[in-house]
């Protein structure tokens, strides 16, 4: 449903035609989106914290695509929320996190392909995550099970004489490669629609280089001042920053290990399972710590941030995605602290059960956001290259 | 009993508290407003004006004392006190260091505020950020704060401070006590007093807005002064800007200025003009157009452009009205017709365009109209045409306590011993008249630090008395 406000403001861009671009009809929070911006640009106190505050100094009025690129641009730090006198109980009641968090949520879905997948984001919880989870072990457990090889046979601690290596392959690869598409698919379709309202220019090395830069450094969630951002209260903070690196590395650790371990098992023949002190084996462990590290802390600030800085209906979204990771490192961890007991077999199925609902999850929940967030990145490392084309004198 | 109370949540005040709790006194605050309004006007600033010899990290260039000095001599027409003028100068530029120890963040100017890295250092996020991190800081530091606690009245033994009383009754002893409370700008009746009724017969202070927190309602200063402490300070005069009509009628603080008065012209509720739009660039004009507007009948302007000046000045905050036809504009904007296209069209007639920049005093000018518009006069004749209704908006009162170097509150001349008064509700010793950016919050950090210190000191001093008879 479109908001009065959208309405009128088409109403009236059409009435007055003159040459002026009609602003396509914006849903209720795009809307809610454009009014706050509004609000902000009169402002701009908070122009040091973040991306988002340069970007929208660029604008003068706020389109579908702008919305889109700074909801995705915003990491919902929070700082302009506690800084702002316009926040509640202010009657302009601006919440800039919660709105952008809003949208950003809507992107995920309004750009997912295939395009009717993306209603899934709505029903990605906590729960669905972890009884997709459950369900698929149990699921590989029974199989185990009719064979009568659940517990305690011996398996000479290799979990190959369970699921032979091409079995695996033939499950997790064609997953994979669908994460691959539906991702990348999605995230060209959000370029398309954010470049031209970004300038329309194309990458630079630069511009490339500082994008990835923000990335691989949460920069954004330093507050601009380096002290961090916001959890429960006003007070800035470096844990999320912190616990984000954890389980954003640990991640890319425990690709890496399996990385390893594909061209190990290919190229050079060498066969799973590997142990220390051997490379996958120590990608994997510090991988698999660090992930538990951070999804635990993660999880416990998701569950303390302030009530007005976030979208409750989005949390169960970061919370699932949040207890997937974890359970699929510290079920890896266990499987290797476990691997020479009768319990093998059933850390196998737990394990197994873990990555394939991380993975089925992958295009249609929360890890959306890095992929998202860093295309819009991108584009302003892009557009900040280019001249402004307001001069609108001082303030 | 409390060593130090501060009255007060704002700047002045928090300063106030922190030095006084560094001094190892211990500090009562006491704000009248619950804790989400927290911070009086303070938590509408933006940046501190400082003294500099020398580049100094966020600020370019240098500002030395002199020209600080002349600029404030400047705007307020010689209504200040060089002696506690120049000791909140140089206060400015050594703060800064102080304020970063207790949480507060400066950001290097960006975007629209490039031409004040000289002269001014912006806080990042804006002044409620500086209250957050002040009111955390005492926390910390063992300040007790109160909320929702507005005082009425101070009791007193002849000069000497013993009690504050609060509005729900109580009364709070302490040793000594810093008023911090801020002016009356939110007290409509006391504004009304002040303006009385017109040669109109209006009240013009039914239509002006309050920029402000609604909290400063000015009490504890008008119990001051009934009791005798010495004022200073015209009690009429107010810092007026012409802001958005739509904006509410207090907090509306920054954003809800119109910036394109010097782009286009600017007409009263009869469709005519009354003052030369292009006189100065705005950010040096934009206070008095607030009094300009109060003037006019009815406490209205409103400010029109065309097409051209999109794009050239500040967003508001509302969007403008829009016509495609001045007279289409005059209708929308409910001002007579035929007068509005009128007005305009002489203006355009008048127009001498030569080069326009609006970022240099141009040669764009008007030759025989009355009012001149002396720079920046193109033509209003490209649709769309746009209209903003203008209100007087109040940012603060002139009217304050008068006080010496120590910050003390006077009585018949003489200072107090153990009662000290900081921030808006003293501003007026040093800013009698006018305004620039920063000076505001350089004055309430200097005054509030040391109105804390001499508050811990006097506290201090009252209890190695009580020993040494003991």
């Amino acid at each position: 449903m479109q908001s009065l406000d959208a309405l009128t403001r088409e109403a009236a861009s059409l009435a007055s035609g003159g040459g002026r671009a009609v602003i396509p009809i914006l849903s209720e929070r795009e809307a809610e989106v454009g009014r706050q911006m509004q609000i902000c640009n009169a402002c701009r106190y908070c122009e040091g914290f973040c991306a988002v505050f340069p970007a929208m100094t660029r604008r003068l009025e706020f389109g579908r695509a702008d919305i889109h690129y700074l909801a995705n641009l915003c990491h919902n730090c929070g700082a302009c929320l506690h800084a702002c006198q316009y926040a509640p109980p202010h009657e302009f009641a601006v919440n800039v996190p919660r709105a952008m968090a809003e949208v950003r949520g809507q992107t995920y879905a309004d750009y997912a392909w295939p395009p009717a997948l993306g209603k899934l984001y709505q029903r990605n919880g906590l729960t669905l995550s972890l009884a997709l989870a459950a369900g698929l072990a149990l699921f590989l457990m029974l199989a185990v099970a009719l064979k009568g090889t659940l517990w305690g046979v011996p398996l000479q601690g290799n979990f190959y004489n369970l699921f032979p290596h091409n079995l695996l392959v033939s499950l997790f690869g064609p997953v994979f490669v669908f994460v691959a598409v539906a991702l990348g698919m999605g995230v060209t379709r959000f370029w398309r629609e954010l470049k031209p309202a970004t300038s329309g220019a194309s990458v630079s090395v630069s511009a490339a280089a500082e994008a990835t830069d923000a990335v691989l450094r949460l920069k954004y969630l330093d507050g601009g001042h380096g002290k961090g951002c916001h959890d429960e209260d006003d007070a800035y903070t470096l844990r999320r920053r912190r616990f984000h690196h954890f389980t954003f590395y640990g991640f890319l650790l425990c690709f890496a290990a399996t990385s390893v371990a594909t061209l190990y098992h290919y190229i050079l023949g060498w066969h799973a399972p590997y142990e220390l002190p051997s490379l996958p084996k120590l990608l994997g462990v510090v991988g698999g710590v660090s992930l538990m590290i951070g999804t635990g802390g993660l999880w416990r600030l998701n569950r303390r941030r302030h009530a007005l800085q976030s979208d409750a209906a989005q949390k169960p979204m970061d919370l699932g995605f949040i207890a997937l990771l974890f359970l699929t490192s510290a079920s890896g961890l266990a499987l290797w602290l476990g691997r020479g007991t009768p319990a093998l077999a059933l850390l196998l199925c737990l394990h197994l059960g873990a990555v394939m609902a991380l993975f089925a999850t992958l295009p249609y929940g929360k890890f959306a956001h890095g992929i998202f967030r860093s295309a819009a990145l991108l584009r302003h490392a892009v557009e900040k290259r280019q001249p402004n084309r307001l001069q609108l004198g001082s303030d | 009993m409390i060593d130090v109370l501060v009255i007060g949540g704002g700047n002045a005040a928090l300063c106030a508290a922190l030095m006084a709790r560094e001094a190892g006194a211990s500090v009562l605050l006491v704000e009248a407003s619950p804790r989400e309004w927290r911070g009086g006007n303070s938590q509408h600033t933006r940046n501190l004006r400082c003294m500099h010899d020398a580049p100094q990290d966020v600020l370019v260039e240098a500002y030395p004392e002199e020209e600080y000095w002349q600029d404030l001599l400047k705007v307020t027409g010689g209504l200040t006190d060089e002696h506690l003028a120049r000791i909140a100068i140089r206060a400015s530029s050594s703060c800064r260091d102080w304020m970063r120890s207790h949480g507060v963040h400066f950001q290097p100017p960006l975007s629209g505020a490039l031409h004040v890295a000289r002269t001014n250092a912006f806080f990042m996020g804006g002044g409620k950020a500086l209250v957050n991190a002040y009111f955390r800081s005492a926390e910390k530091l063992g300040v007790h704060i109160r909320y929702d606690t507005p005082v009425v009245s101070v009791e007193l033994d002849g000069d000497r401070f013993v009690a504050a009383l609060t509005a729900k009754g109580e009364r709070i002893e302490a040793r000594s006590c810093v008023l911090a409370a801020g002016g009356f700008e939110s007290n409509r009746e006391w504004l009304s007093e002040a303006w009385g009724v017109n040669e109109r017969g209006e009240r013009p202070v039914e239509n002006f807005l309050i920029r402000g927190t609604r909290f400063n309602e000015g009490v504890l200063l008008k119990a001051m002064i009934k009791a005798g402490a010495d004022s200073i300070g015209d009690p009429t005069q107010a810092h007026m800007v012409a802001i958005d009509a739509r904006a509410p009628l207090y907090d509306g603080g920054i954003c809800t200025r119109i910036d394109c008065v010097s782009l286009g012209v600017v007409v009263n509720r009869e469709a005519q003009r009354f003052y030369d739009e292009g006189e100065d660039f705005w950010p040096k004009r934009y206070a008095i157009w607030g009094r300009l507007v109060a003037q006019q009948p009815g406490q209205i302007g409103y400010s029109i452009i065309d097409r051209k000046a999109i794009g050239r000045f500040m967003p508001p905050v509302f969007p403008g009205t829009v016509a495609d036809s001045l007279p289409e504009l005059a209708r929308k904007l409910g001002l007579p017709e035929a007068a509005f296209v009128e007005t305009i069209n002489a203006y355009n007639a008048a127009c001498r365009v030569g080069t326009f920049d609006h970022t240099a005093l141009d040669d764009c000018h008007t030759e025989g109209l009355a009012p001149a518009k002396t720079h920046w006069a193109r033509p209003i004749d490209t649709p769309p045409y746009y209209g903003y209704a203008l209100r007087p908006g109040v940012t603060f009162t002139y009217l304050g306590l008068r006080v010496n170097d120590q910050s003390a509150v006077h009585f018949n001349g003489r200072p107090c011993p153990n009662l000290f008064v900081a921030g808006e509700m003293m501003a007026g010793n040093v800013l009698g008249k006018g305004y620039t950016a920063g000076v505001g919050m350089a004055i309430g950090t200097a005054f509030g630090r040391i109105a804390g210190t001499q508050a811990a000191k006097a506290a201090s001093t009252l209890k190695e008395a009580r020993h040494a008879i003991a």
